[in-house]
């Protein structure tokens, strides 16, 4: 226990002195939440919307009135007609635009049911999501404000069209994202990378030729980055919450527990690269090529799984990050509790038991 | 007692079987100071790492302390010290770190062993704040030394600790080894300088993969079969030239300042060699008989 | 042959890294077609000079001229009539002995039949035939470094430094690589060697050996013994060395 304590302290020592290694330990995930967050509200401020008014009534000049209001949006009015529409989505300026129908303010007042059309450029997803979100909000405050005194209610139904990406995913799912990102990339690329390096600075060699059990050279390797991750887990979740607004809705103690699970299951795979490499560049090319890649493709982070062809969907199965992408947004966003969850749970703890076994099988007590 | 006992053992790599180690045997007594002489390539790091239980060999046998190196390897793994060729200490930990985890990790303290390192450390304790990779290459060494020393092992194999380090720090390596030898440890040490053979109890020769020769180093110079004739001249190049083209030649070769010669089996006749180089124009001509070296042995051996 | 002509000459070179003086106010020449041993202990300053007098580092202060060429100025000048070989980085082992040779002879610009009667010349005289299709990263040892000192000169330089070029090799190939020394140095090229055998110090013309970054001795294998009053260059060496303070 005593030789085991050493090493980890040893690992310590080793991460705390190398600067580049804690600047990707601590500074990239808070880089990563900031840039994220603040490249999303930015992004909408000032925002270029185009008008395309048919119904000229008093209802529609009302309401565009309080969207050029607000400091959200800037209004240019045209009327065009669909073609016109895209070429405009084309150019990239504008980032959505509103239709008023006809009869938009005639429906109103005898239907009590009107339509807006809202068209969002989604191949900027956040941004169409969050424009999408303000006009929608703006135009509830308009029918609230009508509604005020008023014995059956006016409705008013934006109808949005994501032009490009109609499947688009969650505002937020960017932290849960982020979160497997990083940790993904501290826990793999890391722990992989500090045992090769080891064997290629031939210190592997001394401890193999000592009394202390390889397999725990090994996990005493694991340690260290399992803390440190959850560090980082802690910062992540205390930067989305107070800078980003975005709070846990679910059970922050189930979150840590399988945040804890993602990163063991992180470590073996970490752990099972460094031993089929001998080094330190191999170590990461295969922990960028093979994990960072497909968590940011398959996760279903950045890019709607629904919308893949079928052999790809299977592949995203077979990435750990998937499945805590999906965990993370569960508990964080809609709040739900393992109930909801032990299926993903599952997979993880079987992914986990899987690797541990190989890695342990495949482990060498001699060189070569 | 034999510390160390190698049978016929032999060592491939790869697919295409390159052989590294080919059919070597040799055993070394507790207490021994032995020494495997040889350039790089000749297969001793191979060697050193099948008897430290990292690698296993492909044919044959090999025990340490009697233990064997394939059943018995946790038992050898506690016993033995082992100096890898490269450095391989933490660089980014200080001296005083490095020691202190290579003792715990072999379940000792370093006050407990502090007697055996004691020599070697108090060199280098000065500057035991400082990180490994800041040190120079005699001190690395030397803490490289203490580290593979502090468990107290009844076996020291050090493959290569004088590669790369200048003169001085190598004599100075020496005489720690010597001071060593003294605690009744028995070291292992191999080395590509044919200089440093003399140092050791008995060596053994090696090139290929292939054992030329065990003995101790005065009875391989001893059994050095032809009269060796040092030659020097004002004009080293052109002698060296001319030895080559001499009839009576069995071999000649530059060493240090002069050229060493030796003679076919009938031919050792010096006034003739004298006119012979004096018509190839040089000038200030010494010659004299002398005693063989390792050098001149290894050299012998290969040809 | 050694003749009068300096190629290297130093005066009063110095480097210093803040107040680190690496280099401290060396002063020597060098002939053309000399064998130049430059000897010190780890940590002496050899690496630095080294450095300068290749053109990679600029001095502190001091002048020195190589092949005619000022350190300062004609660094591009010096690069292109030096040869360069050293144990650490020589030839590129997962290329071929003809592409090693090729890619070197190009980048000192050779043209194209130059290159190929070079090449030809050079796999003769090295015995290389059937081996010049294989990856030098499966050559012995030996062979490796006669090819990059070879190599080295492909270009005919007026100087070539040798950075422990014989490092590790068996006592023959050793000797086969310093007669390929001085045939270069009968050509009348310059060799400005290093090493840590000091039988090979003996093969030199002259010796200079560095102790904490200054030039202590420059004189003949012979003159150095006499003067320290000892058998060998190990001797001198450690004499000297002994009392050096500082290491790398």
């Amino acid at each position: 226990m005593k030789q085991f304590i050493a090493f980890v302290r040893k690992e310590f020592y080793h991460v705390l002195r190398d600067r580049r290694t804690l600047l990707i330990l601590f500074g990239m995930p808070i880089v990563q939440i900031l840039l994220f967050g603040f490249a999303l509200t930015n992004e909408v401020k000032d925002s270029k919307i185009l008008v395309v008014d048919y119904a000229k009534d008093h209802a529609s000049g009302q309401l565009i009135a309080k969207i050029g209001a607000s400091r959200y949006f800037k209004i240019q009015k045209a009327s065009l007609t669909r073609q016109e529409i895209l070429s405009t989505f084309q150019q990239g300026e504008i980032k959505a635009v509103v239709v008023f129908p006809g009869n938009f303010n005639e429906n109103l007042l005898h239907a009590n049911k009107a339509q807006i059309q809202v068209i969002t450029d989604a191949t900027d997803i956040n941004t169409a999501n969050m424009v999408t979100n303000y006009l929608s909000s703006i135009i509830l405050d308009y029918q609230n404000q009508m509604n005020e005194n008023l014995a059956i209610p006016y409705q008013i139904i934006p109808e949005t069209r994501m032009l490009y990406n109609p499947q688009l995913k969650g505002a937020h799912g960017f932290v849960p994202g982020v979160m497997a990102l990083v940790l993904m990339l501290v826990s793999v690329m890391m722990t992989a990378i500090s045992i090769v390096r080891e064997k290629e600075m031939g210190t592997m060699e001394i401890l193999l030729v000592s009394p202390f059990k390889p397999v725990l050279v090994i996990f005493a390797k694991a340690i260290p980055y399992l803390i440190l991750s959850l560090i980082n887990v802690v910062a992540i979740l205390l930067l989305s919450v107070f800078v980003l607004d975005l709070p846990v809705k679910g059970s922050v103690l189930l979150l840590f527990a399988e945040s804890t699970l993602f990163i063991i299951t992180c470590l073996t795979l970490g752990i099972f690269i460094s031993i089929k490499t001998d080094s330190q560049q191999v170590a990461m090319l295969i922990s960028l090529m093979g994990m960072l890649l497909p968590t940011m493709m398959f996760s279903g982070f950045l890019f709607p799984i629904e919308n893949m062809p079928v052999p790809l969907q299977v592949i995203s199965n077979l990435i750990p990050s998937k499945w805590f992408y999906i965990i993370v947004k569960s508990i964080m966003i809609k709040g739900l509790g393992i109930a909801a969850l032990w299926k993903e749970t599952l997979i993880l703890l079987g992914m986990t038991a899987f690797l541990l076994v190989i890695s342990l099988k495949s482990f060498k007590i001699r060189l070569q | 007692m034999e510390a160390v006992s190698v049978k016929s053992i032999t060592k491939t790599y790869g697919k295409e079987k390159t052989l590294a180690v080919d059919n070597v045997s040799f055993s070394v007594e507790k207490g021994e100071l032995f020494g495997l002489i040889g350039p790089d390539g000749a297969g001793k790091t191979s060697i050193f790492r099948i008897l430290t239980t990292l690698l296993l060999a492909d044919q044959g046998s090999s025990s340490v302390d009697g233990f064997d190196v394939v059943k018995d390897f946790k038992e050898i793994r506690n016993t033995v010290g082992y100096m890898p060729g490269r450095f391989s200490l933490y660089q980014d930990l200080t001296i005083e770190e490095n020691l202190h985890f290579f003792a715990t990790i072999f379940g000792t303290t370093i006050e407990a062993n502090y007697h055996l390192i004691e020599d070697i450390y108090v060199q280098i304790e000065p500057f035991k704040k400082r990180r490994a990779g800041k040190l120079s290459g005699g001190m690395k060494q030397k803490l490289a030394l203490c580290c593979a020393l502090i468990h107290k092992p009844t076996t020291l194999f050090l493959d290569e600790p004088t590669t790369g380090v200048d003169p001085v720090s190598r004599k100075e390596f020496w005489e720690m080894l010597r001071r060593l030898k003294e605690q009744n440890i028995t070291i292992i040490v191999s080395t590509p300088y044919m200089d440093e053979a003399s140092k050791c109890d008995r060596i053994a020769l090696i090139q290929n993969g292939k054992i030329l020769s065990i003995d101790t180093p005065e009875n391989i110079i001893h059994a050095y079969p032809d009269q060796l004739y040092a030659i020097k001249a004002n004009e080293m190049y052109l002698l060296l030239k001319s030895l080559e083209c001499y009839p009576d030649r069995l071999n000649s070769y530059a060493f240090g300042e002069y050229a060493h010669l030796t003679f076919k089996d009938y031919g050792a006749d010096l006034t003739k060699l004298k006119g012979y180089l004096r018509e190839k124009g040089l000038s200030g001509v010494e010659l004299n008989a002398i005693e063989a070296t390792i050098e001149d042995s290894f050299i012998k051996l290969l040809n | 042959m050694v003749s009068e002509e300096k190629v290297i000459v130093c005066d009063k070179l110095t480097k210093r890294f803040g107040d680190f003086i690496a280099t401290n106010e060396i002063t020597f020449e060098v002939n053309k077609g000399e064998i130049f041993g430059f000897l010190g202990a780890n940590g002496a300053g050899k690496t630095t000079a080294m450095r300068m007098l290749c053109g990679l580092s600029s001095p502190t202060s001091g002048n020195a001229t190589i092949a005619g060429f000022d350190v300062y100025r004609q660094t591009e000048d010096i690069k292109r009539n030096i040869g360069y070989m050293s144990q650490k980085f020589s030839l590129y082992e997962n290329l071929t002995v003809l592409e090693n040779i090729e890619f070197f002879g190009g980048i000192y610009g050779l043209s194209d039949q130059q290159l190929k009667t070079k090449t030809a010349e050079l796999v003769d005289r090295l015995g290389l035939k059937s081996e010049a299709k294989k990856l030098v990263g499966s050559l012995p040892l030996g062979w490796k470094q006669k090819l990059s000192f070879s190599v080295a000169v492909l270009h005919e330089p007026k100087i070539v430094f040798l950075d422990e070029p014989t490092g590790g090799v068996d006592p023959v190939t050793r000797r086969q690589f310093w007669d390929m020394i001085y045939e270069a140095a009968e050509r009348g090229i310059t060799v400005f060697v290093t090493t840590h055998y000091m039988d090979e110090a003996e093969y030199c013309n002259r010796i200079s050996i560095m102790v904490d970054g200054k030039m202590e001795v420059l004189d003949t294998p012979a003159n150095l013994k006499n003067t320290f009053n000892v058998g060998s260059m190990d001797e001198v060496f450690y004499q000297l060395a002994r009392g050096a303070k500082r290491a790398d």
